[in-house]
């Protein structure tokens, strides 16, 4: 099954997201800001990131950034999870290499939903 | 599918509590922050308005979207940072604490008390330079038109699966929509040798019939890439009736049936591909092998602002809002730091090869092992003692979680009696027991008021007497022997010796003649009904006095202690033990029973010499320690029990003080100092008058604690219950001898 990294500094939301896709059967690995983000995705098969964009140390841009620089995740769908929804926020997001956002708040099933357009 | 978040509201609850306080304080920094003390308000409104929304709090994220724009243009620098809008954050911060703490105690909050910051909250939002505006959700205002064909055109960069999109799981979306042809276009495929496998270089017409989707509809399922692609979108007809096949008039709603038609039209991808095109050919597969489409695909609505009504409601389905709250209070979490758990671990893992060690050693035990026996055990006490403070210090806490509410305390009070106030907090990382913490906090801010109150002059009156205008109240914790000390400290006017005085005077607590050394006045602002504020003062004039915050801190075992140098202001001393657990303690033999004298309430131990026994009515013995005459009270006469001494002639007495008053309580044996863990009376049988609570000692026995305070008054009463008997037989034999 599919391996999704969720990177957001509010366990809260990190819980949930991570308790959704787990009750969906996806695997699921957490990070708590950008810079562990980055270095977990390495560690792991990662098919599918889910990342939060206001996160202390690194946030989720620039972890966008970082990864499109791997060869490893080149292709691999990321999601911004965030309620920001200012079309400047989603145009940075893109140009980082973003494949789309998720606005907050979400619920269980509409996440799963959203997921499948990047992920089978 | 529905799954039940409600596990999860716990957890949020405590975190936006602490984004709460970080939200306040970092106003409350604002003038001296940077960008980064905006950032951190921002991003802890922004977790809870995101959290709330989860969870279907739907009044929260209301609110707190407010809260966040207006926090957004102070970031973004388009609105100035002044006064105003820090006051209306600090009301909002309050208002959002308001609310979460109605949903953590399942309770209903009044509504209209948020009403007037939300009205602010508006009001400047109105008047920003750039609001919010929420016109933007097309999609929900666009009458819906039946039966509609669209043909749309979409040819994506070359570049597109790149970032991690996936043609065919957008056109999987689509098909939620309606029935979908697909039909791949290949005129742009160069040839094999130029063929780069990053590349896509397919485009693609779709036709899609639906009953009800606009092209906003449309334009959602293309929102992550329209930037990467040509889109056309077109309206063939829209007076086409509904495709047969369409038999539910909401295919929105329903799982979509397996459309064969685009299906071949898909599968006829690959060829179309060359073999070069790995990843998407893969893609391709994958997304043909799996038709089952999630169900409800409403796709993420384009604005937050019109977001809070639509996905609350699917959440509130969930029971999550209601059924949090069960057992309230008492079954609270604790934080604690993995260092804490690692320590534990380390400790426990240490234990077990104490014990395996020693179990060995009892496999065939001899004489000539006795010594690495003793080495086992002594091995045994100390991985005993530290897996002991290792778990004690679970319990702790940074008295900072009772500290931070105070700057926003005083920016308020010094608003309200307009004097100008600077706090300095010290010692915040000083670890105190979590319950100790939750129950020092309202002393602490009675205290605080008080300083503000009473302590600290109006400006003209410190310029007067020659100090700066500015007051300064210091809060300060450390450690000082087995206790934590808070110190509460101004640089105001002191206490008025003469005022309290006089007032104890009219209120009867002291006799004229009375010669009290300034400690002893000082320590009447603490007797019942003891004010001498000159009006009741909105601050800390609400009834409840000092009295009751001494009575509160020796309910937790500690002691409050003041001191107070006119002109030059207070200090307030609050001694509390380190845990409620646990108890350092000095064990004393009366007859066969062993009893625990808690060691913070211990003066001196002595052997009482005859010629400091005084005798002063027959009833009450006194002792003169120093200047004091210290009442004796033998304990064996307290509990009616056999003792070794019974008079007061040599006999061993432990000296101890509660209230303010010493006793020499009356042993037969001063036995070892120890650490006793504090089993509760009441739990385990009922409340018994001068104990505290019992302990199990090493061989099994059991000690009952001594309450200081309670044996205290107990003694009073006896001899006040002597002194009533004594004077009714006296009056008796009077009016035998007249008649």
């Amino acid at each position: 099954m599919a391996k999704v990294l969720v990177v957001d500094d509010s366990n809260s939301i990190r819980d949930m997201v991570s308790f959704t896709l787990k009750a969906a059967g996806y695997e699921t690995v957490e990070a708590a800001n950008g810079q562990e983000g980055l270095t977990k995705a390495q560690s792991a098969n990662i098919d599918l990131v889910i990342t939060d964009v206001n996160m202390p140390i690194m946030d989720g841009i620039t972890l966008c950034q970082e990864l499109r620089k791997l060869p490893a995740f080149k292709f691999t769908p990321i999601l911004m999870l965030t309620t920001e929804s200012s079309v400047d926020m989603k145009q940075r997001g893109k140009a980082a290499g973003a494949t789309g956002w998720l606005v907050k708040p979400f619920n269980p099933e509409k996440l799963l939903a959203t997921i499948k357009r990047v992920i089978r | 599918m529905s799954l039940d978040l409600s596990q999860f509201i716990p957890t949020f609850l405590e975190e936006s509590f602490e984004g709460l306080e970080l939200m306040e304080s970092s106003l409350l920094n604002l003038e001296h922050g940077d960008d980064e003390t905006i950032n951190s308000i921002f991003r802890a409104a922004h977790s809870i308005k995101g959290g709330a929304g989860t969870f279907g709090f739907g009044h929260v994220t209301d609110f707190t979207h407010l809260v966040e724009t207006l926090l957004d243009e102070m970031r973004d620098g388009r609105r100035e940072i002044n006064n105003e809008e820090v006051e209306v954050l600090l009301a909002s911060v309050d208002c959002i604490r308001l609310m979460i703490e109605a949903i953590q105690n399942d309770d209903d909050y009044d509504p209209s008390s948020i009403e007037e910051t939300s009205e602010r909250l508006s009001f400047l939002l109105a008047n920003g330079e750039d609001t919010d505006g929420s016109g933007n959700n097309v999609a929900a205002d666009e009458p819906m038109l039946l039966g509609k064909i669209w043909q749309i055109t979409f040819i994506p960069e070359h570049h597109l699966v790149q970032t991690g999109n996936d043609p065919l799981l957008l056109f999987n979306a689509l098909e939620d929509l309606g029935e979908l042809i697909v039909l791949a276009k290949t005129e742009q495929l160069p040839s094999i040798t130029e063929i780069d496998v990053e590349e896509l270089y397919i485009h693609w017409q779709l036709t899609l019939m639906s009953d009800n989707a606009s092209e906003a509809d449309i334009r959602e399922v293309f929102e992550w890439v329209e930037d990467e692609c040509e889109l056309d979108i077109n309206l063939l007809s829209d007076d086409t009736p509904a495709p047969p096949s369409s038999v539910d008039e909401q295919p929105v709603n329903k799982a979509p049936n397996t459309i064969t038609d685009d299906s071949e039209t898909i599968e006829e991808l690959p060829s179309h591909l060359n073999e070069a095109d790995v990843a998407l050919e893969q893609a391709a597969s994958k997304a043909l092998a799996e038709q089952e489409i999630a169900a409800e695909n409403n796709a993420p609505a384009q604005s937050s602002s019109s977001q809070p009504t639509q996905a609350t409601k699917p959440a509130a389905k969930t029971p999550a809002p209601k059924t949090q709250a069960k057992g309230k209070g008492d079954t609270g979490s604790i934080r604690v730091g993995v260092d804490k758990v690692d320590s534990l671990i380390n400790l426990v893992g240490e234990l077990v090869i104490t014990q395996s060690m020693l179990s060995e050693l009892g496999n065939d035990f001899d004489l000539s092992k006795v010594e690495k026996l003793t080495a086992g055990l002594e091995q045994l006490l100390q991985n005993t003692k530290e897996l002991q403070e290792s778990v004690m210090r679970i319990r702790m806490l940074p008295i900072s979680f009772a500290f931070n509410r105070f700057p926003r305390l005083i920016h308020d009070l010094a608003k309200k009696t307009g004097k100008d106030i600077e706090l300095i907090i010290n010692g915040e990382n000083t670890e105190l027991d979590k319950t100790v913490m939750e129950q020092i906090g309202d002393p602490l801010v009675h205290l605080v008021r008080n300083a503000v109150d009473h302590g600290i002059e109006p400006a003209e009156k410190r310029l007067a007497a020659g100090k700066s205008a500015q007051g300064t109240i210091w809060l300060d914790a450390y450690h000082q022997g087995g206790s934590i000390v808070i110190e509460i400290k101004d640089d105001g006017g002191g206490i008025n010796r003469e005022a309290v005085f006089n007032k104890a005077l009219e209120k009867g607590l002291i006799d004229v003649n009375a010669s009290l050394t300034d400690q002893q006045v000082f320590d009447l602002i603490f007797e019942p009904g003891f004010s001498t504020a000159q009006a009741v003062s909105d601050i800390s004039g609400r009834g409840v006095g000092m009295d009751v915050v001494k009575k509160n801190i020796q309910a937790l075992g500690g002691r409050i202690q003041v001191d107070s140098v006119p002109g030059e202001g207070s200090t307030f001393k609050v001694y509390l033990p380190l845990t409620l657990a646990i108890l350092d303690g000095q064990l004393v033999k009366v007859g066969d029973e062993v009893f625990v004298v808690p060691l913070i309430t211990i003066v001196e131990s002595l052997q009482a010499k005859a010629d400091l026994i005084n005798r002063v009515s027959g009833d009450m013995v006194l002792y003169r320690l120093r200047e004091d005459n210290v009442p004796v009270i033998p304990i064996f006469e307290l509990f009616n029990l056999p003792a070794e001494h019974q008079t007061v002639d040599n006999a061993l007495m432990v000296v101890v003080e509660a209230d303010g008053q010493k006793v020499g309580l009356m042993v037969d044996d001063l036995l070892a100092q120890q650490q006793v863990v504090i089993k509760s009376l009441k739990d385990n049988y009922q409340d018994v008058a001068g104990i505290s609570g019992a302990t199990i000692l090493g061989d099994g026995s059991v000690a009952m604690i001594l309450d200081i305070p309670g044996i205290i008054s107990m003694a009073q009463k006896i001899a006040a219950e002597k002194q009533a008997e004594r004077i009714a037989n006296y009056s008796k034999a009077l009016e035998g001898a007249v008649n």
